[in-house]
């Protein structure tokens, strides 16, 4: 029996070595250039982004852009400041991380410290469930659903309106806190968890006083990531929040967020270089830039977190 | 020992840790709550809708009970078999080459923080990036390959990613094994590692698949119509459909019909993506039941 199979594996590569070695050397640099598509991936956002911000940034002044209070590009007078759609992204990310971390980290909680590994192994396919679901049918549970709920509560607030948004997004991002706070949790060491249990700590004690601080900079990691989800959150918001470019934190208006300006706008028919289609590289450039920075800042968080602990 | 003293001092301390257990465990009760009163919710709103018609009809501007999705269904079956042709190659060859070919150099460091970065851009940033490069810079129009290669940019990091998880997984004896017996890097890595690897990476492709089956944002950003009556026959030229932007024409409707239409394409869209991935799920364990290294 052994020697069969260890006959039939030599004699596949010895088969296969008839090929000339040169063809070693091709599929090196064919898996080279599999990678490099990644490299010009982000190089390609880069100045995709920049071809058209730069010609936008040359009529309208980046200063404008970035503390200017009205965003009214498609009628006149035209108004190019961001801040509305700003302060309507960080309502809906803002909002849906208040929703969300309190039931996620508690979950996570629950997951890591006091499930048994068949609720666990029942409980995590149901959030990974939970996370295959596409954003768009989020839109329509917000429309459909959340809003005429919403609208009994307080019957001031718009038919779209940004508390919507907030209430699903914060169902979108769940997942995503759950999965990624436990795994920080289950992954300080069990020995801290032993020494505290040892000198007669409840498990309340142990789980609020050890295993969370040692745990805190994924867990904030975690939040953050979650967070930076919620910002690039698209079809979910452009249906539930509205489309009115506003500078409040009332979350029964209508808002709209930068991500929602980039759909609204590209689904009109605007000539390629007009100043208005610019607009939508302009505001990419924004988002990219603020996800990039939020992620990039976790990132760092997380991997110093697994140096520590591995 | 000032645990020791504080709990003996504490005569709450028990009931404290029992009502923070029930906390914690509400919270997860709430969640599968959600889950499942968002899929009631859903399929007793459109199940009704579901039909033999439903799927093979064109949809309407002004009947809402005779829409049907066959142009968004058959633009999504296209746009999901072009992903996979162009992502499932390129993410692959990028895991191997992260895996089993690239020095531990600065080089390396830079490819893998790129892909994890890349794998936080929100896709509405792809989309503006197939707009400019493959709509207008490569003059692809919009159409299916655009749609595709731009999906393919989206899933490409979550494909790499967990290709490179399961080569990870490929214990390193059998490397060596293969090597020692004269077989050349990639000989070993074509029929010994990737067989062994093979599970893993389907499990991601068919998750990452999924995610770009569901998503309408980049479809929107390069300038997808949200409307179509026709199939597309040519992927070059032709306008295309897809099911979430046929399911966000609907929703953005204000005739309520048209959302009972939507929550029926819904319906069609979540019965195909929990079947993809609950076969992940079953892929995925059961593979990491048999093989034992």
């Amino acid at each position: 029996m052994a020697t069969t199979t260890t006959s039939s594996a030599v004699a596949k590569p010895m088969l296969a070595h008839k090929r000339p070695l040169w063809f070693e050397g091709v599929i090196h640099v064919l898996l080279i250039g599999c990678a490099a598509v990644s490299i010009v991936t982000t190089i390609g956002i880069v100045l995709i982004l920049l071809s058209q911000s730069i010609p936008f940034f040359s009529e309208v002044s980046l200063v404008e852009f970035l503390t200017g209070t009205r965003w009214t590009p498609s009628f006149e007078p035209q108004h190019f400041g961001i801040l509305p759609l700003f302060c309507g992204t960080a309502l809906v990310a803002g909002g849906s991380a208040l929703l969300a971390i309190p039931l996620g980290l508690g979950t996570a909680i629950y997951l890591s410290e006091y499930a048994s590994p068949l609720v666990r192994d029942v409980v995590k396919p149901m959030l990974e469930l939970l996370a295959g679901i596409p954003s768009v049918v989020f839109g329509f549970v917000a429309v459909v659903f959340v809003s005429p709920l919403v609208r009994q509560a307080f019957p001031s607030a718009h038919l779209s309106n940004a508390l919507n948004a907030c209430v699903v997004v914060s169902i979108m991002i769940l997942p995503m806190i759950i999965s990624l706070s436990e795994e920080v949790l289950r992954a300080v060491p069990r020995s801290l968890r032993e020494a505290a249990y040892a000198l007669g700590a409840t498990k309340l004690d142990v789980t609020v006083r050890v295993i969370l601080p040692a745990a805190l900079s994924g867990i904030v990691a975690a939040f953050i990531l979650a967070i930076t989800r919620a910002i690039g959150e698209t079809m979910a918001v452009s249906l539930a929040a509205g489309g009115t470019p506003r500078l409040s934190l009332n979350p029964l208006q209508s808002v709209q967020t930068m991500t929602a300006y980039i759909v609204e706008v590209s689904q009109g028919d605007i000539a390629a270089g007009t100043l208005e289609y610019r607009t939508i590289f302009a505001v990419g450039l924004a988002l990219f830039v603020c996800t990039l920075v939020l992620n990039v800042f976790a990132q760092g968080i997380l991997g110093r977190m697994r140096e520590k602990y591995e | 020992m000032s645990l020791v003293q504080r709990s003996n001092g504490r005569p709450y301390a028990k009931l404290a840790s029992n009502l923070f257990a029930i906390f914690c465990g509400t919270c997860m009760w709430l969640c599968i709550a959600t889950l499942v009163l968002l899929l009631w919710n859903i399929f007793s709103h459109g199940w009704g809708r579901v039909s033999f018609d439903f799927i093979s009809s064109p949809p309407s501007i002004i009947f809402p009970e005779k829409s049907g999705i066959r142009p968004a269904l058959g633009g999504s079956i296209y746009l999901i078999g072009l992903t996979a042709l162009f992502s499932v190659p390129i993410g692959v060859g990028t895991a191997i080459y992260l895996e089993e070919y690239a020095p531990n150099n600065r080089w390396r460091t830079l490819v893998q923080t790129n892909i994890a970065n890349l794998a936080g851009v929100p896709s509405i940033v792809y989309g503006i990036l197939g707009l400019g490069l493959f709509v207008r810079a490569l003059n692809l129009g919009v159409s299916l390959v655009a749609g595709a290669l731009t999906l393919t940019l989206v899933i490409l990091p979550i494909i790499i990613l967990s290709a490179q998880e399961a080569l990870r997984a490929v214990p390193h004896s059998i490397r060596t094994a293969s090597h020692a017996l004269g077989a050349t890097r990639w000989q070993t890595i074509w029929h010994q590692v990737l067989p062994a690897a093979l599970p893993g990476m389907l499990t991601g492709v068919i998750l990452a698949l999924s995610r770009a089956l569901g998503e309408a944002a980049p479809l929107v950003a390069i300038g997808a119509a949200t409307y179509i009556r026709n199939v597309p026959s040519n992927m070059f030229t032709d306008e295309f459909g897809a099911l979430p932007l046929q399911i966000y024409n609907w929703t953005d409707h204000s005739d309520k019909d048209f959302h009972v239409a939507a929550a029926g394409a819904i319906v069609i869209l979540l019965t195909v993506l929990i079947s993809m991935n609950a076969l992940a799920i079953v892929l995925r364990y059961r593979f990491s039941k048999r093989i034992q290294w």
